[in-house]
């Protein structure tokens, strides 16, 4: 490896959270942006090639060394780490809601679940996966609700962008339906 | 028609499942799709039946929700119904709300299957420098502990004790003021101690019980402060700096 390959490996090993790009390159102000993206696919290649434990991944905004999957349930059976609980239907519902039609009020959501959402936003309130983005012009002016950093980092996305447009879904939303 | 109200009787068994439907429009979704049905073109009586049966062997008929999905349906149904001229100008078709709804959830559901799958595999890779949640301070809060706990606690206590021989009882009086005078003794050649340093494996019922009121005793005195790192955790007996400084 060269040595500006074992610099980002070094401090990606230090950091406790994922570490963007810019932040990496900023550990050598002597190395252009360039050959820092060339060592970071470096790293990536020597896990990946030589057969590591662990994986370079780009994560909710930046780069982080996780372990393997194949290695969690052993990790987990010897109580080192435990996996977070995962989201219910109802929740990830909600936050698939809110992640395209943000800022969203309350009613709206419920609109389209056609179930009353209540402990489910506070769930995700408590949980950080979205936030309180501002209060709706109108009756009430409703509060409106938008995803988080920490959404991001769950579905270890790197920006909201990520997620397919709405056109290359298979049904187009709201698609006028078929006149009878 | 199937009636949507459920006998009495059955009236009281509401059991939600859950893990199953997210909502009457999942539901919904489901049978149109078990029916092999186009959403645009939904056969409205044959899907408010389904409909009806299922969330009445669900026991979801007393779920509001439900029950509005379903007046919904029988609405569409009636209006699909009344006769109209086929020339007629201006006429929508009743399921267009429904339709447009039912599209909308369908994509929202596929965006839902992405997060979920991108959700697993995220949860299955361990980052380093994680940390467990911080104990909650147990120590500064109330005990909230319901009786049946608090009960089963006494249980697991005693079940460490050896089984006693059968023998005549007699009755012993507990020994607080000793349990206290040991507690005390340990306590000035150390900071703190753990329950198993204070109460031998094989003592006898009494002692333990004598140990555990002196030990709330000392602790109500603000002599000695007992924490523990989490629920089940070794309890820590140790000697209260505010007191102390005191």
């Amino acid at each position: 490896m060269t040595p500006l390959a074992k610099l980002l490996e070094a401090a990606l090993f230090a950091s406790e959270r994922p570490i963007p790009t810019a932040e990496l390159a900023a550990l050598d102000p002597e190395s252009s942006p360039a050959a820092v993206a060339m060592a970071i696919d470096e790293l990536r290649e020597h896990y990946d090639v030589e057969g590591h434990g662990v994986e370079l991944v780009d994560v909710g905004g930046g780069w982080q060394i996780l372990t393997r999957p194949e290695f969690t349930e052993a990790i987990e059976r010897a109580q080192l780490q435990s996996r977070p609980q995962r989201l219910s239907g109802a929740a990830l519902e909600t936050l698939a809601i809110i992640a395209y039609r943000q800022p969203i009020g309350r009613v709206e959501i419920e609109e389209i679940r056609g179930v009353n959402i209540g402990s489910t936003l506070k769930m995700l309130l408590e949980r950080g996966l979205i936030e309180i983005t501002g209060r709706a012009e109108g009756l009430g002016r409703p509060l409106l609700y938008g995803t988080t950093t920490a959404f991001l980092e769950h579905f270890a996305l790197r920006h909201l962008e990520e997620l397919p447009h709405a056109d290359e879904l298979a049904i187009a939303l709201r698609a006028e339906p078929k006149s009878v | 028609m199937t009636s949507v109200l459920l006998p009495e009787s059955e009236r009281t068994a509401f059991v939600v499942e859950l893990d199953h439907f997210s909502g009457p429009l999942d539901l919904l979704l489901t049978l149109i799709r078990e029916e092999q049905v186009e959403i645009t073109d939904i056969p409205i009586a044959r899907i408010v039946e389904q409909f009806l049966t299922r969330i009445h062997g669900l026991g979801l008929g007393a779920a509001a929700e439900y029950l509005e999905m379903a007046a919904r349906l029988l609405r569409i149904k009636a209006q699909m119904l009344l006769p109209r001229r086929p020339d007629e100008e201006g006429w929508e078709d009743p399921r267009a709300e429904l339709v447009r709804r039912l599209l909308e959830y369908q994509q929202m559901r596929e965006v839902v299957d992405l997060l979920e799958r991108l959700g697993e595999e995220r949860r299955n890779r361990f980052a380093r420098g994680w940390q467990a949640p911080a104990p909650e301070a147990t120590v500064e809060s109330p005990l909230a502990l319901s009786l049946p706990e608090l009960l089963g606690a006494v249980d697991r206590v005693l079940r460490v004790v050896r089984d006693p021989d059968m023998h005549d009882v007699v009755p012993r009086g507990l020994d607080i003021d000793a349990a206290i005078a040991a507690v005390r003794a340990l306590l000035a050649l150390r900071s703190s101690a753990f329950w198993s340093d204070i109460v031998r494996q094989d003592a006898e019922p009494w002692h333990i019980l004598s140990t555990l009121l002196a030990l709330l005793e000392l602790a109500r005195r603000g002599e000695v402060r007992l924490s523990q790192s989490g629920p089940f955790a070794q309890v820590e007996i140790a000697r209260d700096a505010a007191s102390e400084a005191a």
